[in-house]
């Protein structure tokens, strides 16, 4: 087997044109390289996000810095949480789905080849024209550059009057353009899933990580569309003289923010929920058993998907809404984190009794694990309104969303690199640099979003481009931005990897891991139909079966 | 090539999961619907909070006929399918063509209202709350409404060149649902702007 | 040896809240949402505390299993090919770990559920102080309609007496864009929403300086819309607002002054009571000298500061809506002598 990814490489290196090269990869509809591109392009709007967030943290190093200017740092947090979100976790883990999906249900490509690379596309057009907006964003007035208005674009902070020239505009185009992509990827996994499993494979039997991207797309759909509905209002508002969102004309300031949460918060179960996948995939073949109580996994993520279309408001618990509304929304808030506890404790439940194999993969899950707890129990005290009232709007807040976002799904990412860059390479990464790069990271990581949480509670507010000395904030800061230093070696340790890796990794064969989904049974890196025979299956995992035949799954299913 | 993705093909009882093309659109139209209530909720949420200009009261028209048209061009669709299933394609093009009429009156229809808005009562888009959201809602459903009808109208001509027989019917059938979503869409338009809204 | 490091950080991180959280109160004091002096603060800080009690236990048990895991079931070099027990699952730990979680849940709502109602349904007592505050960008206006007092960035209310409570309610609204206002001391946040009028309250049990400020993002100045409440004893509050009632001091040797902001566009966005100054774009000035700060907060009420602001607010406040007011140098020092007889 392994000799097919040494012709495919040789066929590679033939000396065809570059020229040649580059236009196979602009025009593939290839799943496998179209999922190689979302995660390039996802890898390279990390390092920016990572150098916006790099120049804020030194502004805010010690206290009236002047680093960079009030518009320059307010720019900045906008891009930074606008790029992380729609350009580099959305198109990460449409990446990782792109490519695995197929593989994992026994198909030779995703249900609508041509949709995906059009999908691929306009998200890279959408990340294109954000950025554009540092060039051209200044209109005709020289007022506006990129958007200075938040990820969440606040109305009316977002109307004419306030952002002048053309900087919100490419906010909102950029990311409704991109929401359209993620659209036509998410209908297209779920027609993947729905309609092209191989033989033997009932929903029963689907690996979780099709579960968990099913269910993460079906969320897409109603999720995303909210949001590019509110940009066209708000494109209506600000070129068609509309008044959705113009208190002047009785409109209202508080509909946006509904409709934005509508949105941004199943938004972030979408990003955490194919993480979930990954530790799910990971876990059990680094514990050497199958996961603990598949059918609990399954049910507790679809709750998961339908319980967070209900907690929005929790993003909005200062804005003077009843005492009722508050009480019902900190309800569900609390509630979702009923069947994400679980998902933690089967996870520990596959651990134990294991055999654990700290390979890098496995050391990136055990970051997540604990730190995911940690995020979703400052979460649970955010959701006690009360509380939020204090916490909200400060870097409690920015503390425990980094918390989720850096510490889980980041953590749980490097784990997917890990595991599956053989696959993809037919390489393996370095597994002392993995090590370096996990060490490093864990440190930095805690350095930084653990202290941050303290500023929150001494009243430190979020978005400010400076604040007083004296308050007891400074230190604190001070220590926030040297793990932001330690966490950026860290990743570049892991590019470096990356990198080294392609050229001068050893070989790693169908399967380094001796794990049990489909993927594995081809070869590194799978030939471009994937499958020569589509394969049947009949239990969970089709490769425990085949090295096991006196002891098969099947069995017990 | 015949593009054409069918389901692989296989004894009765064997392995038969849908139709990729009904799935997807079925996720298109979940999609849309979302879209679509977001725009009804902003509707509904502004209804009677106009601070000044033309109230729905004094200036909407029910538009039963156009209604008409386009409920009815669901049923002529519905029919073409069934006819182009068994084979027929003579009236399953007649019944299209039809199709695309009893649309393209609802369209002119709706321009005919918002002509008579604009010139006559002085409504657009920006007078006010209720010009916001009417025109937003209702256009974004004509949007619906006309690429609809594009695609309707690329079915026709293929249909007339003789490339679309039985074998088609499946994604004939894809397109149908768009249709249904279409007009399902504006009977709540219809309940939202023109029942409940005044 | 990780789990010892991130316990030493974390043990390290919880010392330096403590410190931080017991810092007495000093000319700038820190405002810690753990050290309220007044009652809607204080409620939350005790639920916050019952919070923190429940998740700290969640996380030692589940972190203690979790390690306990880690170090048992680590995979020994010796132990070959042998795969472990394949287990598929249990349904009574699914049941259980399922059934106490949300026992949980309903015990935290039901806390959580009393303390909204307690803060938010409170009714007014007669002898509240209403104050009406409205966000503009970037600095603060304060109403107090039955005491007939216009103020800007520095409120000033008086001490409650659990015997007789005098709290003050705050209807808050927006000239402009979202903010929100935030006395971590006094009470939780609640924002400043233009075409909405939201409602606060505080009831302060200790004299002295809190220090808070604007909380929801509002433009490019969000960062320095400071906020500064005086808790004063109640003789104290009232000499205040009875020398905040009178119109302002008309100092006949600073008369040029005057007439330098007359005629100049100062009047456009500024009032002064008894003048012919009645703009309300930018904050009242008839009371200027009684403020310990200007521009809200960014820079100290001295002699310098008020001329540079005038001259280059820029260099103060880059991007507030205060404009450089192109004075010669004799008008700038004459308008600046006569602000500084607003007392």
């Amino acid at each position: 087997m392994s000799s097919d990814a040494m012709a495919i490489r040789a066929a590679e290196a033939s000396g065809k044109p570059w020229v040649e090269t580059l236009h196979e990869w602009v025009t593939t509809v290839d799943h496998k390289r179209l999922g190689i591109l979302y995660i390039v392009f996802a890898l390279i709007f990390l390092i920016i996000g990572g150098v916006e967030a790099t120049v804020m943290r030194i502004q805010l190093m010690r206290p009236h810095n002047g680093f960079v200017s009030p518009q320059v740092f307010n720019r900045l947090f906008t891009m930074h949480g606008t790029t992380m979100i729609f350009f580099v976790a959305m198109p990460v883990l449409f990446g990782f789905a792109n490519y695995l999906v197929p593989l994992m249900i026994g198909a030779r490509d995703m249900a609508f080849p041509r949709l995906n690379a059009f999908s691929f596309w306009l998200t890279a057009f959408g990340g294109f024209l954000l950025y554009f907006s540092f060039v051209g964003g200044s209109g005709l007035y020289g007022a506006g550059n990129a958007p200075d208005v938040g990820w969440w674009a606040y109305a009316p902070l977002t109307a004419r009057a306030f952002s002048p020239g053309h900087s919100s505009d490419y906010w909102t185009i950029a990311v409704l353009v991109s929401g359209f992509g993620s659209i036509g990827t998410a209908i297209n996994i779920i027609a993947t899933i729905l309609c092209m499993r191989c033989p033997g494979m009932k929903l029963g039997r689907m690996p979780l990580l099709i579960w968990l991207n099913l269910v993460m797309s079906g969320m897409v759909l109603i999720t995303i569309t909210p949001l590019s509905a509110a940009q066209i209002m708000l494109l209506v508002d600000r070129y068609l003289g509309g008044h959705f969102f113009d208190t002047q004309a009785g409109g209202s300031a508080a509909i946006w923010m509904h409709f934005f949460w509508i949105f941004g918060h199943p938004e972030v179960y979408i990003l955490i929920i194919p993480c979930f996948a990954f530790m799910s995939e990971i876990i059990p073949v680094f514990s050497r058993k199958p996961i603990f109580g598949y059918p609990v996994m399954v049910g507790a993520t679809v709750c998961i998907g339908f319980v967070s279309m209900s907690v929005w408001a929790h993003h909005m618990f200062t804005i003077g809404m009843s005492s009722y509304s508050n009480a019902f929304f900190t309800l569900t808030s609390m509630v979702v984190g009923v069947p994400t506890g679980i998902k933690i404790f089967n996870w520990l439940g596959t651990m134990w009794g294991g055999k654990l194999i700290f390979k890098t993969p496995m050391l990136f899950c055990i970051g997540f694990l604990f730190q995911f707890l940690i995020a979703g129990l400052t979460g649970i005290m955010l959701a006690v309104s009360p509380f939020d009232w204090q916490l909200s709007g400060s870097y409690f807040v920015v503390a425990h969303f980094h918390y989720v976002i850096v510490g889980g799904i980041l953590f749980s990412l490097f784990a997917a690199f890990y595991c599956w860059y053989p696959k993809i390479t037919g390489r393996m990464l370095n597994e002392f640099l993995g090590k370096l790069h996990f060490w490093l990271f864990l440190i930095g990581f805690h350095m930084t979003f653990d202290v941050m949480h303290i500023p929150g509670i001494l009243g430190m507010p979020r978005r400010i481009y400076t604040y007083e000395p004296g308050r007891g904030w400074d230190t604190l800061n001070l220590i926030v931005t040297i793990g932001t230093f330690i966490q950026g070696i860290a990743v570049l340790v892991f590019v470096t990897n990356l990198i080294y890796s392609y050229f001068k990794g050893p070989e790693a064969g169908n399967d380094p891991w001796d794990a049990w989904t489909l993927e594995w049974s081809v070869s590194s890196p799978p030939p471009e139909y994937n499958f020569a025979t589509i394969p049947t299956v009949a239990s969970r995992r089709p490769l425990w079966d085949r090295k096991h035949p006196e002891d098969p799954d099947s069995r017990y299913e | 090539m015949n593009a054409i993705t069918t389901p692989i093909t296989q004894t009765p009882g064997a392995w038969s999961l849908p139709y990729k093309g009904k799935v997807a659109m079925a996720c298109l139209i979940i999609a849309e619907s979302s879209i679509f209530t977001i725009f009804v909720v902003a509707y509904l949420f502004y209804v009677g909070k106009s601070l000044a200009g033309p109230t729905p009261r004094e200036v909407l028209e029910t538009p039963i006929f156009y209604t008409i048209c386009l409920l009815s061009s669901s049923l002529t669709i519905h029919f073409a399918s069934r006819f182009l299933e068994r084979g027929n394609r003579a009236v399953f093009l007649g019944l299209l063509f039809l199709t695309i009429l009893l649309g393209s009156l609802f369209l002119f229809g709706t321009g005919q209202e918002w002509h008579r808005l604009i010139y006559e009562h002085g409504l657009t888009i920006s007078t006010n709350l209720f010009g916001t959201t009417y025109y937003s809602l209702v256009g974004l459903h004509a949007t619906h409404v006309t690429v609809g009808l594009l695609m309707l109208g690329i079915a026709l001509l293929l249909g007339l060149a003789g490339r679309v027989g039985p074998e088609q019917s499946a994604r004939v059938d894809v397109l149908t649902m768009y249709w249904h979503f279409v007009d399902a869409v504006w009977i709540v338009v219809f309940t939202v702007v023109y029942v409940l809204g005044r | 040896m990780a789990i010892a490091a991130v316990l030493v950080i974390l043990a390290g991180i919880l010392l330096a809240a403590g410190l931080c959280a017991a810092s007495p109160q000093t000319a700038n004091p820190v405002p810690s949402i753990f050290e309220p002096h007044s009652t809607p603060a204080e409620s939350i800080f005790h639920l916050s505390l019952f919070v923190l009690s429940i998740t700290a236990l969640i996380f030692l048990v589940v972190a203690t299993l979790l390690t306990y895991a880690i170090v048992k079931f680590r995979n020994k070099e010796g132990d070959a090919q042998r795969e472990p027990a394949q287990v598929y699952g249990s349904t009574q730990i699914e049941l259980a770990w399922t059934v106490i979680p949300i026992l949980i849940v309903v015990v935290l709502f039901l806390a959580t559920a009393r303390v909204i109602h307690a803060i938010q349904d409170a009714p007014k007592p007669g002898a509240a102080v209403e104050v009406t505050a409205i966000g503009h960008q970037f600095w603060w206006e304060f109403r107090y309609p039955v005491l007939g007092v216009v103020a800007a960035n520095e409120l000033h209310i008086p001490v409650s007496d659990p015997a007789h409570p005098t709290p003050t309610f705050l209807k808050l609204l927006s000239a402009d864009t979202d903010h929100s206002f935030w006395v971590p001391q006094l009470a939780g946040k609640t924002d400043l929403i233009p075409n909405r009028i939201n409602e606060s309250w505080v009831e302060p049990h200790r004299t002295g300086l809190f220090l808070g400020q604007c909380a929801q993002y509002c433009g490019t100045q969000h960062a320095k819309m400071l906020l500064r409440v005086s808790v004063e004893t109640p003789g104290a509050f009232q000499a205040w607002v009875n020398a905040q009632k009178q119109p302002a001091i008309q100092d006949e040797k600073e008369a040029a002054g005057g007439r330098v902001f007359e005629t100049t566009a100062c009047v456009n966005c500024h009032a002064i009571s008894g003048t012919n100054a009645t703009g309300r774009f930018g904050p009242d000035l008839t009371h200027l000298m009684s403020r310990d700060t200007i521009a809200a907060g960014a820079a100290e009420n001295t002699k310098e500061n008020l001329r540079l602001w005038i001259q280059n607010p820029d260099a103060i406040k880059p991007g507030s809506l205060m404009p450089a007011m192109q004075l010669t140098d004799a008008d700038l020092d004459a308008l600046v002598r006569y602000l500084e007889t607003l007392k």
